[in-house]
């Protein structure tokens, strides 16, 4: 059964595809499942009404601060400077004021220790609900870690480990001072370029400071005035950011939907640019590996197809999922069984699954050569810190195996124990999740404004430090806590999570699931999904 | 009244009847054409020329037919770009280019804090405790404390309220516009503004203004009809909000912006003011605060200051500083904040040591302006070269006196010239654009940095071998 994105039913993406290739082909080598299960309709009524009361309040409290009865906190304009055009209009700040400031102390939270699998936090508190903070000065140790972008446990603070990086930080300093095209390559970065494309199996790559910016500084450079970008409705802001400021026309397709994505490109081409029916000068296509939001990975395989057949670009971006996924920890390309040369542009960055920081992109050799020349971080922008790229050369030669260990490929594998497991479980428990099985990055949704903060809240006293999204980064009705799984997490970590998930689950009524399988499956021959109708 | 009533009855009544006694196949006309205006009514609007006489074998054909440009034009060999200078070890004061050891002329490395020992030691300490990178952007656990501890320091030191980090240099002013001037806002800026400045501004989508280099009567021209257009819609004129972009020290030209006219011009027409100060951060002024220190100017005047940490402190990195009431939007509004990864806290560290380094010795600000000034006086007069930029900027041009006429020729001559410096041990670089982005190009030049560690006998040995170098290839 093939389902699309999100709609009034629940989708169930599982798509069977047999070796000897029966119906829909051979495209898929494995089954690829992914749950995007909706909720009951009472839970968006009660949302809904959660973000109403929240309104009413908040113009009740806009009322009395602007009649004085309460105490006004914001920060205000300078006196010289009241009859300035005012710098930010009162009504885009509503949801800020009143309703993020309230739950404000979930974010921001300032920790003092490596980012690996247990951290320590400041405690915090506040005195004038959220307004302000200040730190008694105490720090809450061993928080278990779900929040930070750490797949492979490379945050880490083992002096053995961190050798090499202390020896290329004694020698260069922490700065460069200069652009790549004036005085800012070093043999570092052309090293660390070499080991990158070895890595991915392309001929060449470029190494750029920030993730970030590699996107929007190379997606003008790529296109511009009359190309086509199709983008996916879920992109990462940094792929907004560079569609837009290329200048080319930008057409939305939606989340993972072949069908939507195929109109687009056939209408493209049939009907060229609009008024003038020229034809494009090339289409591109910007979709991400594994989406951070949603955790569903790309369909690859049906995508590279459809670029073949339409003759467009594909610009694949790997920031969660090189490392995270594959076999061997070469991203989506490898998880699909695919080429990395069926991929025109691959980018990623290196401030996930190799705990440093920065971005590449790597392709056929006149690609980057392009890029050299003419990218505007390449010309403008401070290329990479020497010690953060050492960083990135031992965590890669540690996951192809060239430091004489297996570590790498047992991270990898333990990444993937963990994520299944970890799945499989909250699944059982019933919770409502979101994404593909394989994937690390695992959204459980709240929907109720009022439980995302109490989550929060509430995990932070089991000592497990979570990470909670609500609009706007989030649909409305769907705000979620999302849990990044690692490698460096212990099954006993987990299982801790685990159990005060389930203890929080039923305190705050979060089990929405229809389909929860019974908690005890060791009863069962085989576990079987129990639909009620 | 009741004349007229029975008038309309009796028409009324005539009507029925005429209705009765109709033919049929009348009645069935007008109903018919009832029915079609209700459905010409209710249908879609008609679509003109569309294609959609097109066949299926057609639409395929189309498909079939389409050819796209190649992903990326070939990049020709000799491309001047395209083989970049390799330096083996760090880019110090003895910097070794392609396998040579020169001086170096070319790194922003104003204070000499690239191989301090002491910001290497702070490095290594926050290398032992945190690790390499933060895993996570600021509102998901990228916080430490040393972020908080650095804009700390930096509100301190520039004496202003608030500071914000982030994470890359060039993401800090391209971050920082778009979040406060948006589509309908206007902002004046200067026509040699840097290329990060103009990407913040073709982010933001607001009008662009740009006005002649350091040419306030140019800007008042500006204002001065904005203030006509104003009067004609004053409604619309109390939403728009107004922005000047200017630079403490600009990077194209070497020279400062004249801020306190500026400061006159913001008061006098409601303008606020986004300064820009990566290379005047560090450089002017008595303790290194900038151009506002270097003016004697309050700096509750300027709104925002925004400068990079990635010349004078030696490290990777932007801040914006001011008061809260600006600098708090940021954090929700500053894509460049919200949406990467926080800045990993090594380098956090190295720009907390390098900023203890800086207010314990406020004098290496006078010693680098009085080098800047030997070396400006030293580079006058070569024939064929002129210098651009002020005599205390640490950043400066040499131009072409007489443009060949193309800058592919132009840019040619530089590159003769460099590599006649860089053989005899002088590491200089030309100032890279990318010619078909800029808005106002700059001409092609040579920069010479100027750095606290160079010595006397470096400076005159630079400027003597340029001289040659000038003479023996433009003559």
């Amino acid at each position: 059964r093939q389902g699309s994105g999100k709609k009034m039913e629940d989708t169930f993406s599982i798509l069977y595809f047999q070796k000897n290739g029966i119906s829909n082909g051979t495209l898929y080598k494995k089954t690829f499942i992914e749950h995007f299960e909706q909720a009951p309709m009472y839970v968006a009524v009660l949302t809904f009404l959660g973000f109403g009361v929240g309104t009413v309040f908040g113009y009740l409290r806009d009322f009395m601060r602007a009649w004085g009865l309460e105490k006004r906190n914001v920060a205000t304009e300078r006196e010289q400077q009241k009859d300035f055009v005012p710098l930010y209009q009162d009504f885009e700040n509503f949801y800020t004021r009143n309703l993020y400031m309230r739950i404000r102390d979930n974010w921001n939270r300032p920790i003092c220790s490596v980012p690996g699998p247990q951290f320590d936090l400041m405690e915090r508190v506040t005195d004038d609900y959220n307004w302000t903070f200040r730190f008694t000065g105490r720090t809450i140790k061993n928080v278990i870690n779900m929040g930070s972008y750490n797949y492979l446990g490379f945050a880490e603070t083992d002096v053995n480990a961190l050798k090499t990086v202390t020896i290329e930080l004694q020698k260069y300093g922490t700065g460069i001072c200069s652009t790549r095209q004036e005085m800012g390559t070093l043999d570092k970065h052309i090293e660390l370029e070499k080991l990158v494309a070895n890595f991915l199996g392309v001929e060449d790559a470029m190494v750029f400071g920030m993730g970030f910016a590699t996107n929007s500084m190379n997606i003008p450079a790529l296109v511009g005035k009359g190309c086509l970008i199709l983008s996916d409705e879920l992109n990462h802001t940094s792929l907004v950011l560079g569609a837009r400021l290329s200048g080319a026309t930008i057409r939305i397709f939606k989340h993972n939907n072949m069908q939507s994505l195929e109109k687009l490109l056939r209408d493209a081409i049939i009907y060229g640019q609009p008024r003038s029916r020229r034809a494009w000068r090339k289409i591109i296509i910007l979709v991400e590996g594994i989406y951070s939001m949603e955790g569903s990975i790309v369909r690859l395989p049906e995508i590279v197809s459809l670029k073949k057949k339409y003759k467009a670009y594909l610009y694949l971006d790997e920031a969660h999922s090189i490392g995270a996924v594959g076999a061997t920890g070469r991203g989506v390309v490898e998880y699909f069984g695919m080429s990395p040369d069926d991929v025109d542009v691959l980018m990623g960055t290196f401030t996930k699954s190799f705990g440093a920081a920065g971005g590449y992109i790597a392709g056929r050799k006149d690609l980057v050569d392009f890029l050299r020349t003419h990218s505007h971080s390449a010309v403008y922008a401070t290329s990479m810190c020497p010690p953060v790229a050492e960083q990135i050369i031992r965590a890669m030669k540690c996951l192809m195996g060239l430091d004489g260990t297996t570590q790498g490929l047992q991270r990898v594998r333990q990444l993937g124990k963990n994520t299944r497991y970890f799945r499989r479980r909250l699944h059982e428990m019933g919770f409502i999740i979101y994404g593909n099985d394989d994937s690390p990055v695992v959204p459980l949704l709240l929907y109720m404004p009022g439980k995302i903060g109490a989550f929060a809240r509430r995990m932070l006293e089991k000592n497990i430090g979570v990470v909670v999204v609500g609009f706007p980064a989030t649909p409305i009705t769907e705000s979620r806590a999302r849990f990044c799984v690692s490698a460096a997490h212990t099954r006993e970590m987990l299982n801790t999570v685990l159990n005060a998930l389930d203890e929080l689950g039923d305190f705050l009524q979060l089990k929405y699931s229809r389909y929860s399988k019974s908690s005890h499956p060791e009863l069962y021959e085989e576990t079987r999904l129990e639909l009620e109708d | 009244m009741a004349a007229a009533g029975a008038g309309q009855q009796w028409v009324l009544v005539e009507m029925v009847q005429a209705f009765y006694e109709a033919p049929a196949y009348h009645l069935i006309l007008e109903g018919i054409l009832i029915l079609w205006i209700i459905r010409l009514l209710f249908s879609k609007t008609y679509k003109l020329q569309e294609r959609s006489d097109l066949t299926l074998k057609e639409k395929e054909e189309l498909i079939e037919e389409w050819q796209p440009e190649p992903l990326v034009p070939p990049v020709p060999k000799d491309h001047p770009a395209l083989n970049y200078n390799i330096v083996s070890g760090p880019p110090t004061h003895i910097i070794t280019v392609n396998g040579k050891e020169c001086i170096n002329f070319a790194s922003f490395n104003f204070l000499g804090l690239l191989d301090n020992e002491k910001v290497k030691s702070a490095a290594q300490a926050s290398l032992k405790k945190y690790g390499v990178g933060t895993c996570g952007p600021r509102g998901f656990y990228g916080t430490f404390d040393v972020h908080l501890e650095l804009e700390e320091r930096l509100a301190k030191f520039m004496r202003t309220e608030e500071a914000i980090i982030y994470s890359y240099g060039f993401a800090t002013i391209a971050s920082a516009i778009p979040a406060y001037s948006k589509r309908g806002d206007i902002v004046f800026v200067d026509e040699a503004a840097c290329f990060a400045i103009q990407k913040g501004l073709q982010a933001s989508r607001s009008n662009i203004k740009l006005f002649k280099h350091n040419d306030m009567a140019d800007l008042e021209r500006l204002l001065k009809e904005q203030e006509t257009e104003d009067q004609k819609n004053p409604r619309k004129a109390r939403v728009t909000r107004r922005f000047m972009v200017v630079e403490g020290l600009y990077m194209n030209t070497g020279d400062i912006c004249p801020l306190p006219e500026l400061i006159k011009l913001k008061y006098k027409y409601k303008v606020r003011i986004f300064l820009e100060e990566s290379l005047s951060f560090g450089v002017l002024g008595e303790h290194g605060r900038g151009i506002t220190e270097h003016f004697g100017i309050n700096i509750d005047d300027i709104d925002l200051i925004s400068a990079n940490m990635e010349n004078s402190l030696a490290s990777i990195g932007g801040f914006c500083c001011g008061r809260s009431f600006i600098i708090d939007h940021q954090r929700l509004s500053g894509q460049g904040y919200c949406f990467s990864a926080s800045l990993p806290p090594l380098l956090a560290a190295a720009a907390i040591e390098a900023l203890n380094i800086m207010e314990d010795n406020p004098d290496i600000f006078q010693t680098l302006r009085a080098k800047c000034e030997r070396i400006h006086k030293a580079l006058q007069g070569i024939s064929g070269l002129k210098v651009v930029g002020e005599s205390f900027s640490p950043a400066l041009h040499l131009q072409l006196e007489e443009s060949s006429g193309s800058r592919e020729n132009d840019v040619k001559l530089l590159k003769r010239v460099v590599d006649y410096c860089m053989n005899s041990g002088i590491a200089l670089t030309q100032a890279r654009y990318l010619e078909k982005e800029e808005k106002c190009l700059p001409p092609p030049s040579i920069r010479v940095v100027i750095t606290v560690e160079q010595t006397e006998q470096e400076l005159d040995k630079a400027a003597s071998l340029l001289k040659e170098a000038a003479q023996s290839v433009l003559n």
